[in-house]
Parts: C-alpha cells; sequence; structure tokens
C-alpha cells in the first residue's frame, strides 16, 4: 500500500471555556491516501470543521492541539514554527469555505486575489500568473474568463463565486484539498454543479480531497471512503459502498435510515431520539451510548475503539468487537 | 452616479432650508431686537414705527425670505454685543479656529490609525495595554479638563509652552492671518491641537481597533491566510483597507465636531477663534451671531457629508453597481 | 433531557453570565465602588458636608484662599481641601457640586431614555411617514455634536426666560438641553427592536385579537431591548456627567451662586498661576474618577451583555 498523504493520529483539540475545558476532537485518527476523496460527516458541532482547521493550522486561539499528529507526506506538521506552517497553506494543502459570499475580499477584483495566490506561492512574473489565473477560472468553468477577471466578487452569483474560491484554493496546486461544506450556503440547483467542478478539477492534479458535509448524499455519489465522527469522536469509517451498505455503527444506521427517499412509503420520517451531547457533557463510555437502541452494559463504562469489521472498514463499537469474535 | 449626486445635493439643500428655518426663528423671535438697539426712554410710539421700518411687521414668509437673501449675501446683521457686522466677525476670527482645527484633526488620524492598527494586531503587551488605558481616560476625561491639565503641566510648571492666545500672526493676502508661520504661533498652537485633537485622536483609535479585529475575524481573511498569504499581506493588503474603509468616513464626519469642539477649546486657552465668539454671544444672547454660527456650521457639515458619501461611493465598488444611499 | 424546571431570566440573568462577569473583573467591582461612593456621598451631602456653600450667609469672603489644613490667619477657620476664592470650602462645594452633577446627569438621561424609548417605539411600530419624519430627525441631529445642540437650546431658553428667573430655572434647562441632545441613541436601538418584533406573530395575532398595541409594546418589546439601553444608559450618563461640567465651565449650566465641578473647575483655572492649585485639583479629580467609573462600568456591561464576545 502506498503511504499516505494524510495522516491523522491520536488528535486531541481542546477550547478552554469559562465553563471548563471543551474538548472539541477527542482522539481521532485516519488517512488520506494521494488523489483520494475522502468524505467526513457529521452533525453540527461533531468536529468535522475543527478537524479541517486542524489539519491547516488554522484554530482560533485560545482552541489548541493538545495531543496528536499530523503528517503530511511523511512529514510532521502539526508543530511546525509559523512561518512553516505558511508556507505549506495554499502550497500544499488548500482550503474552501462554506460561504462564497464572504470568502472574498469585496474590495479587491478576483484578479487580484487570484494573482496575489499564485505569485506567493509559484514564481511567475505578472503577465504569467495573469495567464495563469484565467486558464483557472476557465477550467472551473466560468465563461469569458479573461474578461471576468477583472470583476469583483460581487459580479458573480453564489454558484460562480464558489468557482472562484475552487481556482483560488488550488491556484498553487496543492496535493490536498479541504473542501468545509462548500455547497451548504448554495442552490440546491448549483450544489451537483460545484461538488462536480471540485471533484474533476482535483481528479485532474492528482489532489486529494477532504470533503466535509452533513449532507450524506454528496458524500455517496463523490468520495470514495467516508469518516463518520459524533461528539468529536470517529464512530466509523470505511470506503462509501461498505458503509452505507453495511453500517456497524448504531449512530451511522441512524443516520443512513433518516435519509428519506422518494420511493420510500412512510408516513413519518425516521429520527434518532435525543440530540448529541454538549461538549462538556459527554457521557461516560462511548459517547452514543444514551441514544443507543442497542447499547449495554460496556457501552456505558469503557470508550470503544476503533474495531476493524472488514478490510479498512472500522467502526468504534463494542458491536463490532462482538461481531469480529463471533466472526473470528 | 449623476442622479446620486444630484439627489444627494437636493438632500443638503432641504437640510440648510430647515437649519435656516431654525436659524431665522431664532433671530427674529429670541429676545427683542428693538431692545437691544435703543435706549429704555424711547416711546412705544417709536418703537413700532421702527419696527414697522425694519419690516419686523411683515408677514413671515417675507421675513423669511429676506433673510436668506441676506444670508446668501453673507449679511447676518450686526452683533448685538460688539456692534459690528456679523460676518465680519465671523470671517476675522475664523483662519484662527480652521488651522486649529486642521492640525488637530490630522494628528488625531495619524495618531489614531497608528495606534488602532497597532493595539487590533498586538492585543497583549505592555505597551498595547497602556495605549487602551490612555484611551479610555481620553474618552473620559472632558475636554476642557484635559486642556487645563496640560496648561497646567506645560506651561505653570514646565514653562516650556505658553498657557494661552494664539502667539504672533502674520496677515496673508486675502484676509487670512495664519499662526503657522511665526515660532510663538507655533507653540501656541501645541496644546490645543492636542487639547481637540485627544478626543478624536482616541474616538478614531478605538474605532479602527474595533474594525479591524471584526475585519480579522471575518471569512475572506481565514481564506487568504489558507492560500498562505504572509502576515504582512493579510493584514496590511487586506484587512487594513477593508478597516479603513468605514473608518476614513467616520472620521470625516468627525471634522465637523472638531469645528464644535473648538468651543471648549478656544474657551480654554483664550484662543480668538469662532468658537469664543459662539460661546460668548451665547452668554450675552447676542442672537445674530448666534444664528449666522448656527448657518455657517451647518454648511460646514453640510458639505463634510457631501464629500464623505462621495468618498465611499468611490472606495467601495460595490455601491457603484446599485442605486441607493451610501450610508453603511 | 433536562428534568428541572427552568429558572426565571431574571435569576438566570442575574446569577449566571452577568454577575460572573463582573466578580471576574476588577476593573468593574473597583468602578462600581468608586461610583457608589461618589454618588452616595453626592445623596448626602446635607448631611456629611461640613458647611453649606450654597447659603451665601454662611460664607466668609475673608476665608477665601486658605490652603488646605491650614489655619485660616484672619478667621481661623480650618477647611479640609482648603477654601475658594469666595470663601466655600471646597469639600462642601465639591459634594454638593457633584450632588447637583449627578442630579443633572441621571434626569438627563432619564429625559432622553424615555424620549428615546418613546419615539423608537412609535416610530418602529408606526413605520410610514411617521418613522420616515423621526428617523430624519434623527439622522440630521445626529451629524450635530450634541454640545452644540445642548448649547443651542441653552442660548434659546435663556431668550426666552427673563433673566430673574434664569437663576431658578437655570438647572431644569440644562436637563432639557443635555437630555434633548441625547436621545437619538434610544431611539434608534428602540425602533431596531420594535421593527424586529412587530413581524413576529405573536404581535400580529395581538393585534388581530385587538389587544391594546400599548400594552404590546410595553410587555413583550420593551423587555427585549433593555439590554442594549441599559448600555447606552451608562454611558450616556456618563456623557451627561461631562456635558454638564462642560456648560458649567463655559459658564453656560448651573448659576454661578450653585457651583457644581465644572464651575468650581472654571474658577480653579484663573488661580492656577498664582499657585491656588487645590481649588482646580481636587474637584478635577473628582470629576474625573465619577467618568471613569461610569465610563468603566459602561463598557463592562457592554461587554457582558454581548453574546459574541463571551
Amino acid at each position: 500500500m502506498t503511504e499516505p498523504l494524510l495522516s491523522v493520529r491520536d488528535l486531541v483539540v481542546e477550547f478552554p471555556t469559562r465553563r471548563g475545558m471543551l474538548r472539541a476532537l477527542d482522539g481521532v485518527s485516519f488517512d488520506i491516501a494521494p488523489g483520494e476523496v475522502l468524505g467526513m460527516v457529521g452533525e453540527s458541532g461533531a468536529g468535522k470543521s475543527i478537524t479541517g482547521a486542524a489539519i491547516i493550522g488554522l484554530i482560533e486561539p485560545p482552541g489548541r492541539i493538545v495531543r496528536g499528529e499530523i503528517r503530511l507526506a511523511g512529514e510532521r506538521i502539526d508543530n511546525l514554527p509559523p512561518e512553516a506552517m505558511r508556507r505549506i497553506r495554499g502550497k500544499r494543502i488548500g482550503m474552501v469555505f462554506q460561504d462564497p459570499l464572504t470568502s472574498l475580499n469585496p474590495l479587491y477584483t478576483v484578479a487580484r486575489q487570484l494573482i496575489e495566490t499564485i505569485r506567493v506561492h509559484l514564481d511567475m512574473s505578472e503577465a504569467e500568473a495573469r495567464a495563469h489565473a484565467i486558464g483557472l477560472l476557465d477550467r472551473v468553468g466560468i465563461p469569458a474568463a479573461a474578461r471576468r477577471i477583472d470583476d469583483y466578487p460581487h459580479h458573480f452569483s453564489g454558484g460562480m463565486r464558489q468557482r472562484v474560491v475552487i481556482a483560488l484554493a488550488l491556484a498553487a496546486e496543492p496535493e490536498l484539498v479541504i473542501a468545509d461544506e462548500p455547497t451548504t450556503a448554495l442552490d440546491v440547483s448549483v450544489q451537483s454543479q460545484i461538488i462536480d467542478v471540485l471533484k474533476e478539477i482535483c481528479a485532474e492534479r492528482g489532489a486529494a480531497v477532504m470533503l466535509i458535509t452533513h449532507d450524506m448524499g454528496v458524500i455517496a455519489e463523490t468520495a470514495d471512503r467516508v469518516a463518520v465522527l459524533y461528539a468529536g469522536r470517529m464512530a466509523e469509517i470505511g470506503p462509501v459502498r461498505d458503509v452505507i451498505l453495511n453500517a456497524s455503527h448504531p449512530y451511522t444506521s441512524g443516520l443512513m435510515a433518516s435519509i428519506p427517499t422518494l420511493v420510500q412509503d412512510t408516513d413519518r420520517l425516521v429520527q434518532i431520539p435525543g440530540s448529541m451531547p454538549r461538549l462538556n457533557a459527554i457521557p461516560s463510555g462511548c459517547a452514543f451510548n444514551p441514544r443507543c437502541n442497542q447499547a449495554f452494559e460496556r457501552c456505558r463504562i469503557e470508550q470503544p475503539p476503533l474495531i476493524d469489521v472488514a478490510p479498512r472498514h472500522a467502526a468504534a463499537c463494542w458491536l463490532a468487537e462482538e461481531e469480529t469474535k463471533n466472526d473470528g | 452616479m449623476l442622479a446620486f449626486i444630484i439627489r444627494r445635493i437636493v438632500q443638503s439643500a432641504l437640510v440648510m432650508l430647515v437649519v435656516a428655518l431654525v436659524a431665522f426663528a431664532l433671530f427674529r423671535y429670541v429676545g427683542d431686537p428693538i431692545s437691544s438697539m435703543v435706549g429704555q426712554e424711547t416711546s412705544l410710539a417709536d418703537r413700532e414705527a421702527l419696527r414697522t421700518t425694519l419690516g419686523l411687521n411683515d408677514p413671515f414668509i417675507v421675513q423669511f425670505g429676506r433673510f436668506i437673501g441676506n444670508a446668501i449675501q453673507g449679511d447676518f446683521g450686526i452683533s448685538y454685543r460688539l456692534q459690528q457686522p456679523v460676518m465680519e466677525l465671523i470671517l476675522q476670527r475664523l483662519p484662527a479656529t480652521l488651522e486649529l482645527a486642521l492640525v488637530s484633526g490630522l494628528a488625531a488620524f495619524i495618531f489614531g490609525v497608528s495606534a488602532g492598527v497597532y493595539t487590533a494586531l498586538n492585543r497583549r503587551g505592555f505597551l498595547p495595554t497602556g495605549i487602551m488605558a490612555v484611551s479610555l481616560i481620553g474618552v473620559s476625561l472632558p475636554t476642557f479638563l484635559i486642556g487645563i491639565l496640560l496648561i497646567w503641566l506645560f506651561a505653570v510648571e514646565l514653562q516650556w509652552l505658553p498657557s494661552f492666545g494664539r502667539g504672533e500672526t502674520v496677515a496673508l493676502p486675502g484676509g487670512w492671518t495664519t499662526g503657522f508661520l511665526t515660532s510663538s504661533g507655533r507653540q501656541s498652537l501645541i496644546l490645543p491641537a492636542i487639547t481637540l485633537g485627544l478626543f478624536q485622536m482616541t474616538l478614531i483609535m478605538r474605532l479602527v481597533r474595533a474594525e479591524m479585529l471584526e475585519v480579522l475575524r471575518t471569512d475572506y481573511i481565514k481564506f487568504a491566510r489558507a492560500r498562505g498569504l504572509s502576515n504582512r499581506t493579510v493584514h496590511f493588503g487586506h484587512a487594513l483597507k477593508n478597516t479603513l474603509v468605514p473608518v476614513i468616513t467616520i472620521t470625516g464626519l468627525q471634522l465637523g465636531a472638531i469645528i464644535a469642539f473648538a468651543i471648549i477649546t478656544e474657551t480654554v486657552f483664550q484662543w480668538p477663534g469662532v468658537g469664543a465668539l459662539f460661546i460668548n454671544s451665547v452668554r450675552a444672547v447676542d442672537v445674530p451671531v448666534m444664528a449666522a454660527y448656527l448657518v455657517l456650521i451647518a454648511l460646514i457639515f453640510v458639505i463634510i457629508n457631501l464629500i464623505v458619501d462621495l468618498l465611499y461611493y468611490v472606495v467601495d465598488p460595490r455601491l457603484r453597481v446599485e442605486r441607493g444611499a451610501a450610508r453603511h | 433531557m433536562s428534568d428541572t424546571k427552568t429558572p426565571s431570566r431574571l435569576f438566570r440573568l442575574w446569577d449566571s453570565d452577568i454577575a460572573y462577569s463582573f466578580r471576574q473583573s476588577p476593573l468593574a467591582i473597583i468602578s462600581g465602588v468608586v461610583a457608589l461612593v461618589i454618588i452616595l456621598a453626592a445623596a448626602f451631602a446635607p448631611l456629611i458636608a461640613p458647611t453649606n456653600p450654597y447659603d451665601p450667609s454662611s460664607l466668609n469672603l475673608m476665608d477665601g484662599f486658605t490652603p488646605p489644613m491650614q489655619e485660616n490667619a484672619f478667621t481661623g477657620s480650618t477647611f479640609l481641601l482648603g477654601a475658594d476664592n469666595q470663601g466655600r470650602d471646597v469639600l462642601s462645594t465639591i459634594l454638593y457640586g457633584a450632588r447637583i452633577s449627578l442630579f443633572v446627569g441621571f434626569s438627563a438621561v432619564i429625559f432622553a431614555m424615555v424620549l428615546g424609548i418613546t419615539a423608537g417605539l412609535i416610530a418602529g411600530y408606526r413605520g410610514g411617514w411617521v418613522d420616515a419624519v423621526l428617523m430624519r430627525i434623527a439622522d440630521v441631529q445626529l451629524s450635530f455634536p450634541s454640545i452644540l445642540i445642548a448649547l443651542l437650546i441653552f442660548g434659546v431658553a435663556r431668550g426666552f426666560i427673563p433673566p430673574s428667573q434664569r437663576e431658578t430655572m437655570a438647572i431644569w434647562v440644562l436637563i432639557v438641553a443635555i437630555g434633548l441632545s441625547d436621545w437619538v441613541q434610544f431611539a434608534r436601538v428602540v425602533r431596531g427592536a420594535t421593527m424586529v418584533e412587530k413581524g413576529k406573530e405573536y404581535v400580529q395575532a395581538a393585534r388581530v385579537i385587538g389587544v391594546n398595541p400599548i400594552r404590546i409594546l410595553l410587555r413583550h418589546i420593551l423587555p427585549n431591548v433593555m439590554g442594549p439601553v441599559l448600555v447606552i444608559g451608562t454611558i450616556g450618563l456618563a456623557l451627561a456627567i461631562i456635558a454638564e461640567a462642560t456648560l458649567s465651565f463655559l459658564g453656560v449650566g448651573v448659576p454661578p451662586t450653585q457651583p457644581s465641578l465644572g464651575t468650581l473647575i472654571r474658577i480653579g483655572q484663573q488661580y492656577l498661576f498664582s499657585g491656588e492649585w487645590w481649588i482646580l485639583l481636587f474637584p478635577a479629580v473628582t470629576l474625573l474618577a465619577l467618568a471613569l467609573a461610569v465610563n468603566l462600568l459602561g463598557d463592562w456591561l457592554r461587554d457582558a451583555l454581548n453574546p459574541r464576545l463571551r
């Protein structure tokens, strides 16, 4: 197996607050292979965005990484000095944010923002950078790119703006792109277009993608593997098909079941009872146990680690251990 | 764009009209012009005759029209107190106030912006905390107290600077008298300028700091960092420009406030400007001067507002697409 | 699932974040104490001041210019903080002066609050031309510095009031002048909140039923808006106190026979060069302490009530 592009081990991120230390991520581990698309799902507050922020080194103080390792192509990046980390940002790791409306500086033209980014990372003259930028815009599907490059962000529609954002994120040819809810703020009709653009342009350049979203449908269509986060911990991780068809963690099954389909004939939508616990009030043992209809004694006492249920498919659930014991 | 300008000019004219109305009402109905002009022995009949001759018994509209007509020509009548044409008095003293306002405004802006940016970027440390503390005092200290304390320290105790007056002035062609050209003139300018400017400076500083902190929290700044742009570029290329746009316009509006606050400073330092003239006229109920000062200040405000609105329009590209008010 | 009774809003507000924030901030505590001390001292001035400086018959010009804590060679009186040019005991004058300053300050702010809240409620609720007119007036007034407006109102009032009555009316004119120069901020905040609430369904339902709109305004909208109003009010109090001091300093505030802190400072400035420093220093320090304390409290209050900064 090739060496993973990104390797996260045992990542713990904490935020000191007035009410005590909040643990936003509690020992998350996963890998991303080069060129792979990893989806990261979970409810709001589960820790998906924090994971992305931790990887690119943009956690807002006073939050900080307490423990764990993040490696990019084998080298540690979580403990780099700020200047070294800055050089990695944009050049080796790119990031796409959720709201295209606020992601772009309204006072500068798109050209200025693109050229500025390109010239920071790639050694090009102004004219070369501009040509490169126009090429990028063209590639993400902006019509008449050569003319529109001199427009201001507010001249573009939401979907177009997000394409510009994608172009900006990929301007310096990063190896990994973190996309934090890239379509959540867009019209439904435009969402799939943007996802397609993102996927294509990354595939072209061989860049891996960490796709953060709460939309399981997007994951199903776009991702190779998926990781499910719950209350700052990883509940399940594995190839998309496996996880969707053979969900091994009760939370994941609950998520799958709650997605309504057009062909289903039901009166009520399925819901997982209860809600995700507050990060400063996580129950002992498995974080999901109060809401789990298959929980037993051990779940309330011991926190389950990730247990393999199939090749490259693991779930943090004591049921999985029971299963493997039975298979064994 | 043209429509915008025309609309603003019309609005300004309306405001001026209202102000003129108030000034005229002041002029006509506060105090009795006749009593100020004649001795106590004049008979009632004579007073009545005088009233008619002066047109004081004409209909309101006629008197108002006359007032406006005179005002446009710069004729505001005669000061009750000093028995000189009001316009003459004002023009004589205007250079003193304007020079003071200009110097203090400029100093306030330069120091305010620098301090604001510095304390926004360096949130902890001895110097930033010190600056914030001074700014708090600057806001709580009434202007006159600042002036007096400065006089005490520098004029009484240290005897470095003069404690009142304008020093020697040089008359320039066109009727302007300036204090810039003599050393005593420049020295006399220092303490009043600091006094007048301190309040403005702390205001600007706090504004710049607050704005910059807001801007530094935005998505586009986060995105800029995620693209690997250097701190310098992020802070001074992006954040500063976005910060200054609202700040410049608010500062422009503050210019008008400086001219009004000059009243206090001029009183403390016995500075021979229009502010001192105004306060003396309020004490003596010298209505023509009060009315004229009111109209003058309103005119200055209205012009400054207009310029500021236009400036905003020019600087913020978002406003050029839409029609409508430039106020954020 | 929460099983306890949800505590009342008041309890939650006072017990959790605000009180906690107060306890945590030494600056807020110090300011609160300082302000309280001054306010109490001023309120009880007639009881604790050694003399009554407003009573002309109690003054002796020979007492004038006595330095602090020294016996006057002519009259034998001692003054803790010295005597001013008219023989008034500086300490007593500070106490009585602070009393007036605070009285004017509080009254002006309350006046501005009532005026502003009423205007804001009406503008927000009625909308239409009423709103447009009120907001235009507010905009125009906002572009003029409040000191100017106060001065103007004072000048006009002076023109109307015959000289004999000027002294007695001075305080009220002052309150009205300062209050009128400051109502706009309250009006804006309240108007905004009113417009937000007006759109909500329970208000529309109440209107359909025929509930008295005033009830709606007072019972539902007002409580929502009290937070920002309090912040503006506290800072407004500091501004009003400074405004009164400034106007008195300029000679258009309180009458000269009832000097406030501003008047004392004016007198003190005249004697700076000749060395009677106490006439200036003690009132200045008191004014500064008061304004600073109130300002800090207002700042703290604003930070404490701002959900985003938590």
